[in-house]
Order: C-alpha cells, then structure tokens, then sequence
C-alpha cells in the first residue's frame, strides 16, 4: 500500500505525457525536423522546474515525507552515456517512443506497442548479456 | 467540458513533468527514471545467471507502481479524455510524412505502421521491433531515458547526463534525417 502515492504520481506524468503530446510518434518526428517548438518547450521548462525545486529542497533543507535528508541522485561519467545515448537516439526516432511513453501508448489503448515494449526487454536483456564485451 | 479532450500545450505539460523530480525525492528519495523499470521487468522474468539481473528487484517495486500510473495515465490521456483531432503538427511535417504515405495523422500513432499485420512486413518490423529493441539496449547502456538522465540528471545538473541527452537528441536527429526517410521508404 505504501507505494500507491507512486501510482498516484504516475497517473499525473502519464497524463502530461499523453495530453502533452510528448507520447505521440508525430511530435517526436517533428521534433528531429526542428519544425515545431512543442518538444522544446517541453524540456525547456521540465528542467528548470525540476532544477529549480532541487535548489529549494536543498536550500532549505527539506527533508522526505518521513523525515529523511533528502538524497539529489548523481550520475556518474562512463562511455555508455554516449554510445548508449546515440543508440537509444537511433530507436527514439523509429518508435517515437522512450521507455515512459511506451507505457502510455499501451494505457491508451495501442496494444501493438505491447510488441515494441516486448522488444525493449529484450534490448535491456542482450545488453546486460553482452555488456562485458562493450566499451564502458 | 471541451477543454478536457484538448491537447495540453508544452507550458503546461512541461512544469508537470518537471514536478515530478521534486515530488518523487520528497515522497521518499526516489529518483524519477523508466527505463529502469524494463531492468527490473527482465530480473523478474529471466535473470538467468546474470549478475546486473540478479538484484532484489522488489526492492525498487515502487518503480513499477510509478510506471502502472503511467500506463493509467495514458488511458485517461488517450481513451476517456483523448482527443478527438488528429494532432495539429506544422505543415511541413504533415506534407513529410504524407510523402512516405502518412496521411493519416490521428492518434498517437500513424495506424499505418502501428499494427499487428505490419509486424511481419520489413518497415513495420524495423520500426516497432528493431526500435524498440534499440530503446531497451541503448537506455540500458547509457545509464538512463529521456526521464533519468534527461529530466532528473539534467535537473540535478550532472555533466554525465548533458552529455546522455546531447547523444539522444544527436543520435534521433541523425536517424530521423538520414534513415528514416529509407525505413519509410520500404
């Protein structure tokens, strides 16, 4: 039951994520044209209302709701992050899709995506399989 | 109540998403990020013997309760309040894709190569399955999606995940220019 809250977060991201268009293979399309600012415009102020709450928390020393100092996660450099990044580029521009919004194609009813999503699995699962063999 | 099926514009759907770092970290430190979501699927379905598979993955089901609310999210997004238009891209997009064929533009999708017949042709293949296996391996390997590195690390401002989500925009903006066209060409 504690994590229902999560489910309760997501239901709101699925929402924008749909709403907003951010899920549909047409905008992710337009966004590789540079024809439309929507996407942009969504990254745009993601981040800085993300960075900016980050600066809140930490400035006045929020802590979680059960009183633990709140953790900013950090990421830490590996060469992944770009040949990782360039590949998952390479699939965003076919599927129209990252991991989140697969989710919410698949809630709005384009079960076909459950192939694609299958497929993502699959992904995940080779490259633990050949991860050793990969330049990190 | 015709606001309610209207697409949400990017001021509006952007702040969300941006809330949802503070509001995950302040529920209880969780970090926002999906493609973890597809880790934790594969060690519950078949770790095999693989080490990075072989976690205690219920320990983060929080993750697949977040990305069940997505799923319920798209339903009311895209069934109860979908919109009935197809979506309004510019002129230029609409005319590109029409040249491949796309006309119709409604949904998500486009019908056309989304569908279950168009998984045994070599376009409908390439895009749904290829795609999406390159989705679940290139996440894996960068660390992190749009949402991880994209949203959260930019938000938290790691260098590592400026350069995850330069090499997401420059790897889709390579392919969409010059691969596509030719998947879509098939």
């Amino acid at each position: 039951m504690k994590n229902l809250k999560f489910l309760v977060v997501g239901v709101v991201f699925g929402l924008a994520l749909t709403k907003g268009e951010a899920a549909s293979w047409y905008r992710i399309q337009e966004m590789f044209q540079f024809q439309s600012f929507h996407m942009y415009g969504i990254f745009m102020t993601a981040v800085p209302v993300g960075a900016l709450s980050i600066f809140i928390i930490r400035k006045f020393n929020f802590r979680t709701a059960n009183g633990q100092p709140v953790i900013v996660p950090t990421k830490t450099y590996h060469h992944g992050v770009i040949f990782g990044g360039l590949i998952f580029g390479f699939g965003w521009a076919l599927t129209g899709a990252c991991p989140g919004p697969l989710y919410a194609q698949i809630g709005a009813g384009y079960l076909v995506t459950v192939a694609t999503f299958v497929a993502a699995m699959i992904g995940t699962w080779t490259y633990v399989m050949v991860q050793k063999y990969l330049p990190d | 109540m015709e606001i309610l099926y209207k697409p949400w514009p990017w001021y509006i759907a952007g702040p969300i998403i941006g809330l949802t770092v503070p509001i995950l970290l302040l529920l209880g430190n969780k970090k926002l990020g999906i493609s973890s979501t597809l880790r934790q699927l594969c060690a519950a379905c078949y770790p095999a013997k693989l080490p990075f598979l072989n976690y205690d993955w219920k320990k983060e089901l929080w993750n697949l309760y977040f990305a069940a609310g997505i799923l319920i999210g798209g339903f009311l997004g895209g069934v109860m309040f979908g919109n009935p238009n197809p979506v309004v891209i510019t002129g230029t997009t609409t005319m590109y894709l029409k040249s491949f064929g796309l006309t119709d533009l409604s949904g998500l999708m486009p019908a056309e190569i989304f569908n279950w017949d168009a998984l045994i042709t070599v376009k409908g293949f390439i895009v749904m399955i290829v795609g999406g296996f390159l989705v679940g391996f290139g996440t894996r390997y960068a660390g992190g999606c749009t949402s991880g590195h994209g949203i959260m690390g930019l938000s938290a401002l790691q260098w590592p995940s400026l350069l995850a989500t330069v090499s997401f925009f420059a790897g889709g903006i390579l392919f969409n220019h010059f691969v596509l066209p030719i998947v879509l060409s098939l």
